[in-house]
């Protein structure tokens, strides 16, 4: 799975780095950004989509599913 | 309500609707699902005029209309003819006073990116060991009671002396900072004496700040902000002063209606209670939940070019109230959405607003909350509300209960 956050819709609500922090990071402005490329380890897809669900921005979306 | 304005009973909401009437001010909500269905932007001429959405998607629409919604009047009541004169003055002379919050693009963002990383994750993850460490003592003095105010004595005890802290300025003056951010927002909404009052005491004391870190600068917000440059100047002393005064204001009363809310809720749901204690790790979600449920905060917009939202025009010169608590209730956007569900896992609130004026604070405001309501159930075993008659509410654009006497075991 490839995850990926849409700079010009991220105003750094910062949701996501509280729900999975090994997916995302966020700069001194909120900012989020994937880690590692978007690319989602094995077994955290259930996480990633639960960032996906509570981006008040729509900003996540899922590039690849597999 | 203990300071309710005096106001004519309401027949009907959609055409007449008032943010301050007493039984709105409690419960809101029914007003809300009544309007989506029936008028989902309402118009009042009260206090003003203004419009005011309850649907999601309006709110979504209505956030990116930048500028032509101007946050330039971000209370909706407008000001005295005495304050407006200073006002109108005053922006002619120095632009915007409180920016990011009073702030249009392109004025707007060099002074958001100034204060985010006051409250950047990093920054906030400071604040932690500080706001514990208060948390349990004012726990301290009311766990051998078995009974407290957890709104009077707890909530409003914490938020003002956190960003106090943040800013660098003395946390022991606490009750002058509430008394100063009830006199401006709380009732100073509907007294437009209190406004004035309060405005102008925030502002002297924010300039005397600035005047001596000028000579004495410090390792703290306040200094950060008179060495700070946007588009290559410092600011002047006006500016300084506004954004501290932005922050003071914008930091209290809301994070402080959310953890009373919270412990609101917990005291008259005893099975809410009792999940959480048994499993503590859902509180980040939980407290997600609480601010969707409980959003305190509304703010208001001033229209500049006409704009069609939802099929209503708005012209210029409109006030329009981004009722982002009444969006959070909307059936279209959440399931079951006057149920509190703990661990609700679709959950895109706009408790801290959308776009680009998203609450600059919301790290700061999440862990404040996270920790009172984790240090709260460490200490604190099963407790009830005593009275519900009790309990009273503040209201308008801030929304929270101000007072919420509980009851538990002494220890
Ligand atoms: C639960 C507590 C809080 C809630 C619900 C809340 C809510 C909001 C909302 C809805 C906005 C959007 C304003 C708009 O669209 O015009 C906002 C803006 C803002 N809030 Fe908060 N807030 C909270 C706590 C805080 C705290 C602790 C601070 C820290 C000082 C803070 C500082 C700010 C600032 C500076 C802005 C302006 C951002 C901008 O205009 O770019 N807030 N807040
Ligand atoms: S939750 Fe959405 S808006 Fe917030 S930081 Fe993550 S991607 Fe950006």
């Amino acid at each position: 799975m490839r995850i990926k956050v849409d700079p010009d819709l991220c105003e750094g609500h910062n949701r996501c780095f509280a729900l999975a922090p090994d997916l995302f990071e966020v700069d001194d402005y909120g900012l989020s950004s994937a880690v590692n490329d978007g690319v989602v380890p094995p077994g955290r897809e259930e996480q990633a989509r639960l960032a996906i669900d509570n981006c008040p921005e729509f900003a996540i979306s899922v590039v690849d599913e597999d | 309500m203990t300071d309710a304005p005096e106001t004519c009973p309401v027949h009907d909401w959609a055409t007449d609707y008032d943010i301050f009437d007493p039984g709105y001010v409690r419960d809101p909500a029914p007003v809300w699902d009544e309007l989506r269905e029936r008028c989902p932007i309402a118009h009042t001429e009260r206090w003003g005029g203004s419009w005011m959405p309850t649907r999601y998607e309006d709110l979504q629409q209505l956030v990116k209309m930048v500028p032509a919604l101007s946050s330039r009047s971000a209370v909706v009541v407008p000001p005295s003819p005495e304050l407006r004169e200073v006002l109108v003055a005053e922006a002619k002379k120095y632009g915007s006073e409180n920016p990011p919050i009073t702030a249009d693009p392109p004025e707007h963002q060099p002074f958001r990116r100034l204060i985010l990383p006051f409250f950047s994750p990093r920054a906030v993850e400071e604040q932690i060991p500080y706001t514990r460490e208060l948390c349990n003592s004012l726990i301290d003095g009311f766990a051998g009671k078995g009974e407290a105010d957890a709104a009077a004595d707890y909530a409003q005890q914490i938020t003002p002396r956190v960003i106090a802290h943040v800013l660098g300025i003395d946390p022991a003056r606490a009750d002058d900072f509430v008394t100063w951010v009830r006199g401006i927002l709380e009732l100073g909404q509907t007294q437009p004496e209190m406004r004035i009052k309060y405005r102008g005491i925030i502002r002297d004391f924010f300039q005397e700040m600035v005047t001596e870190r000028r000579r004495n600068p410090r390792n703290d917000a306040i200094s950060t902000l008179i060495e700070a440059e946007v588009a290559g100047e410092k600011l002047d002393d006006y500016k300084v002063v506004g954004v501290c005064f932005l922050l003071l204001v914008a930091g209290i009363d809301t994070t402080w209606s959310s953890i009373s809310a919270s412990l609101l809720h917990f005291a008259t749901h005893p099975q809410d209670q009792a999940r959480l204690r048994a499993e503590p790790e859902l509180l980040p979600m939980a407290v997600e939940e609480m601010l969707r449920f409980y959003s305190p905060v509304t703010m208001g917009r001033k229209v500049m070019e006409p704009v069609e939202v939802g099929g209503v025009d708005m012209k210029p010169g409109d006030k329009v109230l981004l009722n982002f608590p009444g969006a959070n209730r909307d059936p279209a956007a959440f399931e079951k959405p006057d149920e509190v569900i703990l661990d609700r896992k679709r959950n895109r609130h706009m408790a801290f607003g959308l776009g680009i004026h998203r609450c600059a604070g919301s790290n700061l405001a999440r862990m404040e909350m996270q920790v009172a309501l984790r240090t709260w159930f460490e200490r604190i075993g099963p407790f009830e509300l005593v009275d519900p008659d009790a309990v009273t509410w503040a209201g308008g654009q801030v929304r929270g209960p101000r007072t919420v006497p509980v009851r538990f075991a002494a220890a």
